[in-house]
């Protein structure tokens, strides 16, 4: 298992292939928060989303924040939430818009890995509940899209050592959550039998 | 009376913001232990990484005096009210209200409460029938203890029901916590605590699930059968390689807890609840006089 460093976002797709299901992420440059609300409005509601997603970094996220002036929040605490609720997004973030990564946290089952293959993105894993470490990687909070959503707004943040994070799935149609599945309902198997 | 019911009108909404944000903020000693513990075994590669960033996290949120987790969940409280306590538990209710209202608010907390078909936020983590309260009577006392458990929303949608029939026995029983656990993969942020109601009917079985993973890591039922399906099942459990985060490895549960209550004869009701690898719980004693004594586990 490889580690490696990426910058946000990403104009070379061969960042993206260059990860492989397993490997160790450190992230530097701009990442995107998104949430349900917020891709319900891009893809049920069919309003464009005010922010370049291309090439971009998304996270699953509704950060609690401190508003500081219009249009100006402080981060508070900022972590990151459940990404299986959003799979359904995925072929349209990477086709319409051009996303490159999603990161969450438990993440994405196996309808993503299709997509993510044929498009070239990948599923990040973070730390569920690691939040306040996580708060410390985010330096600042440049944008907020769609404020009326709060907190599942569009937020863009500047990060600094953004991690670490495992690849959860690839851009070559391995995914580790499979994998583990998996294994782990072959041992159930293993399990039943002598219960 | 006015003056005293009023004292503690005041002295349980303050034991409830208090105890908000401490139980948010502090985790256990309990958890911190079966998490340094579960790093001393783990050897999967992506399991050490994500214990590793777990502990460096509850160190940070120490040092910034940050949350532990940004989901400050569904605030729920378990009292236990003794029958000379001189404050009705609707003024209690109304006080534990008020005080999850203000943590919320002066902190601030990121407020999560919503009408659930709206989806419109209700409040400062306030709303119908929220917070939710669990109730226990103490004849001959004159105490309140209050137990704040904030329940983050990936842990609470891993909750899994199954009214098993009578033959399917223990077997049944252990085979449903089996497949929930591994079908709830890293959805729950694993390592936790898994609860297990057991028997009663089936709302209360989910009931007792839930009183289960608020219970410190290391406690047994007392009921030796019942504890040895505790340990049955953390064995299993482990077994399962799902590991920290769902990414694989050998520690998928920090521990089982199992609560039971005595059924009907063709009822065997089985029930799942989830509690995360930052379990988080506080606790305050309020006496009659409305002093108040903050512990882990009053």
């Amino acid at each position: 298992m490889a580690a490696h460093q990426v910058t946000f976002p990403v104009t070379d797709p061969a960042e993206i292939l260059k990860l492989r299901a397993g490997d160790e992420v450190i992230v530097q440059g701009h990442i995107i928060g998104i949430r349900d609300r917020t891709q319900i409005r891009i893809f049920d509601q069919g309003i464009e989303p005010p922010m370049d997603l291309s090439g971009a970094f998304l996270l699953h996220t509704a950060p609690n924040v401190r508003k500081v002036g219009p249009g100006q929040y402080e981060k508070l605490c900022i972590g990151t939430t459940t990404s299986a609720r959003m799979v359904r997004f995925t072929e349209g973030l990477g086709s319409q818009y051009g996303v490159r990564a999603i990161c969450g946290k438990g993440g994405f089952p196996d309808e993503a890995i299709e997509p993510m293959h044929r498009l070239g993105m990948v599923y990040f894993a973070i730390v569920g509940g690691a939040a306040a470490l996580e708060t410390t990687q985010i330096e600042e909070i440049e944008e907020v899209a769609w404020e009326e959503l709060m907190p599942e707004c569009l937020w863009k943040f500047r990060v600094k050592d953004f991690g670490p994070l495992t690849v959860g799935i690839d851009a070559h149609g391995d995914s580790l959550y499979r994998e583990v599945q998996n294994r782990a309902k072959q041992k159930l198997e293993e399990i039943y039998a002598r219960l | 009376m006015t003056v005293v019911t009023t004292d503690l009108d005041a002295a349980v909404a303050d034991a409830a913001a208090h105890l908000y944000v401490w139980a948010l903020k502090d985790i256990p000693q309990d958890l911190r232990d079966a998490l340094a513990e579960a790093a001393g075994r783990e050897t999967s590669v992506t399991g050490q990484r994500v214990l590793q960033t777990i502990l460096k996290n509850v160190t940070v949120a120490e040092d910034e005096k940050n949350l532990v987790c940004q989901d400050t969940g569904i605030a729920v409280y378990y009292c236990k009210v003794g029958e000379h306590f001189p404050l009705h538990p609707a003024r209690i209710y109304a006080a534990l209200k008020e005080g999850t209202e203000r943590a919320t608010v002066e902190h601030p907390l990121r407020s999560n409460t919503v009408h659930t078909l709206t989806r419109e936020n209700t409040g400062p983590n306030v709303g119908y029938r929220v917070p939710i309260v669990h109730w226990d009577f103490v004849p001959d006392w004159d105490g309140l203890d209050v137990k704040c458990v904030p329940k983050g929303s990936g842990s609470e949608n891993m909750s899994f029901l199954k009214m098993c029939v009578p033959a399917d026995g223990v077997t049944g029983i252990k085979k449903f916590v089996l497949e929930s656990i591994v079908g709830a993969g890293g959805k729950p942020c694993p390592p936790g605590i898994v609860g297990v109601g057991i028997g009663g009917s089936a709302d209360y079985a989910m009931h007792l699930a839930k009183e289960a993973i608020a219970r410190p890591v290391g406690t047994h039922n007392q009921d030796p059968l019942v504890a040895e399906l505790e340990q049955d099942l953390f064995g299993l459990l482990n077994e399962t390689g799902v590991g920290p985060m769902g990414l694989g490895g050998d520690v998928t549960v920090l521990s089982v807890h199992v609560e039971h209550a005595d059924t009907h004869m063709t009822l065997n009701p089985v029930a799942v609840n989830y509690q995360c690898w930052a379990a988080r719980r506080a606790s305050a004693h309020v006496a009659a006089d409305g002093s108040t004594t903050f512990e882990r586990d009053a």
